[in-house]
């Protein structure tokens, strides 16, 4: 059988990156596959962005062991891949002194996992440390290792790092087949038949029906829908830790938590769907996390929402991450129901994956692996000195585009020019946050679709929200006489 | 650092009439700084005509209506940068901007017009659930797109929301083909003009359905649908009265902000209810020399009263930067009994013009009530309306000698009999 590569991983969200990123430090041909427009364009584009301290999950149990890992991770990945990741500490408020055991319980499980300077507070103690928190809160265990990180950035930092080390992005492109050859795995997809030694199902919510294309082992991903409400800078500092609610059967339940770039988000709820592939949110599922929301803080200013939306958890029926070599398909590898903490275990879950693929194969480190990368530069947090330092060599970053981020030019630019570079408005959302802001695009919008179909050489008809199909225009003027 | 006796920030309607009155008033070193890269704001994408009835006695478009003032400035010789968007301002009047051209500048200004104007509200303030397809736009995006741009946004509309974008564009994309289905409206009556409704819906048979608002998104890459449903008396969607339009396209008109985020930095009074901050009878903010006109005040309705508006503050902030004019103490304006808010807020008695408009907005539709304005708890005006409406600005002149002294204070109401 012909090999195009050595490894191909399915799916670009932070899980396929994260392992990509990790393989790109041996000398393997690699690619990734990802069947959106760009990658961070699933589960990794909606979720609470939350790295967790690690003392939700059963002691022992994947979830334990690489929210811990991870946690531990994040400071050196954030400082090597140039991304923001904040140490702001999490708070879990107990509403009533009926939830106290359950309280001590959590606290009992998070020593057992490992995780350092846990406290169970009292109300007040905790209304001192966040004074915006509800009176009705009776206790609180505070986390300092709890942080928040913006998922586009890891993700997106870890697909361009991974792809100067080398692997190839084939977005736009679907699994739809693998069959497993004498000597590795032959994929087809809608473009190309590809042939691997070693095939790894990072495919989130899809996981199972990658699964199920090799292995006859059980597997079944339930899509759990979250909805989420994110509100105005300008209430950013409403609170400064992460605010959670005593855990319930279906999650984490509903938090209250400043954002890697100072908004304040509230969310998920959780519902399981059938349609894995839209993610409408609801007028219940929004108005009871409002509701829900308001019981962490006083006075919720739910008045400066500037956008809703919705993202879907991938739950395995049994309940654990399913991470490791498929026992009945060698070479098939797989990182499968990957729910939260699935954000803050990527950068884990990457290395043990890339370890045990990389024993496998006999593949060595290569020496000229780097594992730095720079961001674009974000010119409105800069000094107004090296702004204008910056402006000079590159008058583009004088140009502001997105008004309420203050993105520039430039910094658009750049994002679609990177290697895995954005080639929709959504993903120059992701990179730079043009179109984050509280008009939502409103001004920008004309502008972004002038520069990426410049950028790209295609026409304005063609520039796309995010995949083929969201195109925004239906026309010329012209075109209609 | 350069220092100039005024800056404008904005060089929309609002910017270009206050620069060109300020100049008029004797101030030589003025500087406009605009963000897009032609002057006019807004009014460049307005194609539509009844522009200029007040202010030039004739039909004018936006375009056109821009044009006249952009000629009293160059005529006026007033310098103004384009592509320059100004990044934070101080209570010092220390104005930052950067620009292609210039990189990052720091100016310092005596005195400052904010004529910023506004912008619309988008989708996710109002928290409709359902998918995030492409299709989407607010009013205003799409009107840029067709017009100065030169595309088509869709084929089959609904509009949400009554204010008069969305009511010009309803007029607009049918003329360029598009089905428009239907006008939303959240509240029992339009927040646009009357002519708009009559002009844009009404001649082209388009329908608009009060108490109604959208309570579902469809369709996964690109719109597929709304559904819309009528709401009660509080503005909640009545179960079982859900109604599905499939459309490719949804535009918002539903309520204009003013952008006063940098205003911010200064530190002065705002507004809650018109988002803007809260000026004295010279349209002077809280911050001395500090002056703001236009849509970032407050949002108008006819773009002839704000340049008007924005001529008094140009003529009030040349006065400041050429003799530092007497200030004593304010007396506040309260808005009352169906009056939503007035600006000016806050008048100074002793040294006030002869004359000073105050511009209102009421809260509901009234019909045949008066506008009074008392002062000291006496009536002094009593004016008969037949029709007052949230979507059509009003306002009542105050005349210096018919205000008791000493004054201590006036209210702005609605009166019925």
């Amino acid at each position: 059988m012909r090999k195009d590569y050595d490894v191909v991983v399915i799916g670009g969200g932070v899980i396929g990156c994260a392992v990509a990123r990790e393989l790109s430090r041996r000398a393997l041909r690699i690619c990734l596959i990802e069947k959106g427009e760009d990658v961070c364009s699933g589960t990794s584009k909606a979720n609470s962005g939350i790295v967790h301290a690690g003392f939700d999950a059963k002691p022992g149990t994947m979830k334990a062991k690489m929210n811990l890992l991870g946690s531990r991770m994040m400071p050196k990945l954030a400082e090597e891949l140039d991304i923001r990741f904040k140490r702001n500490g999490s708070l879990v408020l107990c509403l009533s002194e009926e939830g106290l055991p359950a309280l001590h319980e959590l606290y009992e499980r998070g020593v057992a996992n490992g995780v350092e300077g846990l406290a169970i507070l009292t109300g007040d103690e905790a209304r001192r440390k966040e004074p915006n928190l509800s009176g009705n809160a009776v206790a609180a265990l505070y986390a300092p290792t709890g942080g928040i990180i913006c998922p586009f950035e890891l993700t997106i930092a870890l697909a361009e790092n991974a792809c100067a080390n080398g692997v190839e992005f084939r977005r736009n492109e679907t699994v739809t087949g693998i069959s497993r050859e004498e000597d590795g795995y032959l994929i087809t997809t809608d473009h190309a038949l590809i042939g691997a030694n070693c095939v790894v199902n990072a495919a989130g919510v899809h996981a199972d029906e990658i699964h199920r294309m090799v292995s006859k082992l059980p597997m079944h991903i339930t899509a759990r829908k979250g909805d989420y409400c994110l509100l105005d800078k300008e209430v950013g500092g409403y609170v400064s830790c992460t605010v959670f609610q005593l855990p319930s059967a279906l999650g984490k339940g509903v938090l209250v938590t400043p954002t890697a770039h100072g908004n304040l988000l509230i969310g998920p709820t959780a519902t399981d769907v059938e349609d894995k592939e839209q993610t409408p949110t609801t007028a219940a599922e929004l108005s009871y996390l409002t509701k829900t929301a308001a019981l962490s803080v006083r006075d919720l200013p739910t008045r400066s929402v500037i956008t809703s939306f919705s993202g879907l958890r991938a739950h395995e029926d049994g309940g654990d991450f399913i991470i490791g070599e498929t026992p009945d398909a060698e070479n098939f590898f797989e990182a499968a129901g990957i729910e939260s903490p699935g954000l803050t275990s990527a950068p884990a879950i990457g290395c043990y994956l890339a370890d045990l693929i990389a024993k496998k194969l006999g593949a060595e480190e290569k020496a000229d692996f780097v594992p730095t990368r720079k961001a674009i530069p974000r010119l409105a947090e800069l000094p107004a000195e090296e702004r204008k330092a910056l402006i000079a060599v590159n008058p583009l970053y004088g140009s502001i585009v997105c008004r309420c981020e203050q993105i520039s030019e430039g910094e658009i630019v750049e994002a679609i020019r990177r290697p895995v570079g954005a080639v929709s408005l959504d993903g120059v959302k992701r990179r730079v946050r043009a179109g984050m802001g509280r008009c939502q695009a409103g001004f920008c919008t004309p502008r972004l679709m002038e520069i990426l179909s410049r950028e790209l050489h295609r026409p304005m008809e063609e520039i796309c929200k995010n995949v083929s199909g969201s195109e925004l225009l239906t026309g010329t003027m012209e075109g209609r006489k | 650092m350069k220092i100039h006796d005024l800056i404008v920030i904005g060089g929309g309607p609002a910017g270009l009439a206050a620069a060109v009155s300020a100049r008029r008033a004797g101030v030589q070193d003025i500087l406009i700084l605009e963000r897009d890269h032609v002057l006019g704001g807004i009014l460049n994408q307005c194609i539509h005509n009844g522009f200029g009835l007040h202010t030039f006695k004739e039909e004018l478009t936006g375009p056109e209506y821009a044009a006249r003032f952009i000629a009293q400035v160059k005529e006026e010789n007033i310098p103004y940068r384009l592509g320059a968007t100004v990044i934070s301002i101080s209570k010092e009047k220390l104005v930052t901007y950067v620009s292609r051209e210039e990189g990052l500048v720091q100016v310092q200004a005596k005195a400052l017009i904010l004529a910023m104007g506004c912008r619309e509200r988008p989708r996710g303030a109002l928290n409709i659930p359902g998918s995030r397809p492409a299709g989407i736009f607010s009013a205003g995006t799409a009107q840029r797109l067709m017009n100065i741009e030169g595309y088509q946004v869709g084929k089959e509309v609904v509009i949400l929301g009554s204010g008069d974008i969305g009511l010009i564009m309803a007029r607009r994309m049918t003329l360029e083909g598009a089905k428009v289905k239907v006008v939303a409206e959240l509240m029992p009556y339009s927040g646009g003009l009357k002519r708009n409704i009559v002009q844009c819906l009404d001649d082209f048979g388009i329908p608009l359905k009060l108490s109604h608002t959208v309570v579902e998104i469809h369709g996964k890459e690109r719109l597929t649908g709304v559904t819309l449903a009528r709401v009660d008396e509080n503005r909640r969607p009545i179960a079982g009265t859900e109604e599905y339009y499939a459309c490719d396209t949804l535009l918002l008109s539903v309520g204009l902000l003013p952008e006063n985020e940098l205003t911010r930095a200064l530190d002065v009074t705002m507004s809650r209810v018109t988002n803007g901050p809260e000026v004295d009878d010279r349209l002077q903010t809280d911050c001395e020399g500090v002056f703001a006109c236009g849509n970032v005040l407050h949002v108008h309705d006819l773009v002839d009263y704000v340049s008007e508006e924005a001529a008094l503050a140009g003529k009030n902030a040349a006065a400041y930067v050429l003799s530092q004019p007497a200030a004593g103490r304010t007396v506040d304006i309260t808005a009352d009994n169906g009056v939503r808010y007035t600006v000016p807020q806050k008048l100074d008695p002793e040294h006030m013009a002869d004359a000073v408009t105050v511009r209102f907005r009421v809260a509901d539709v009234y019909r045949d009530r008066y506008i009074c304005v008392y002062c000291n708890g006496e009536r002094i005006r009593r004016i008969k309306k037949r029709v007052l409406a949230p979507g059509e600005m009003e306002q009542v002149i105050l005349k210096k000698s018919e205000l008791k002294e000493p004054l201590q204070s006036i209210r702005i109401c609605t009166e019925v009999e």
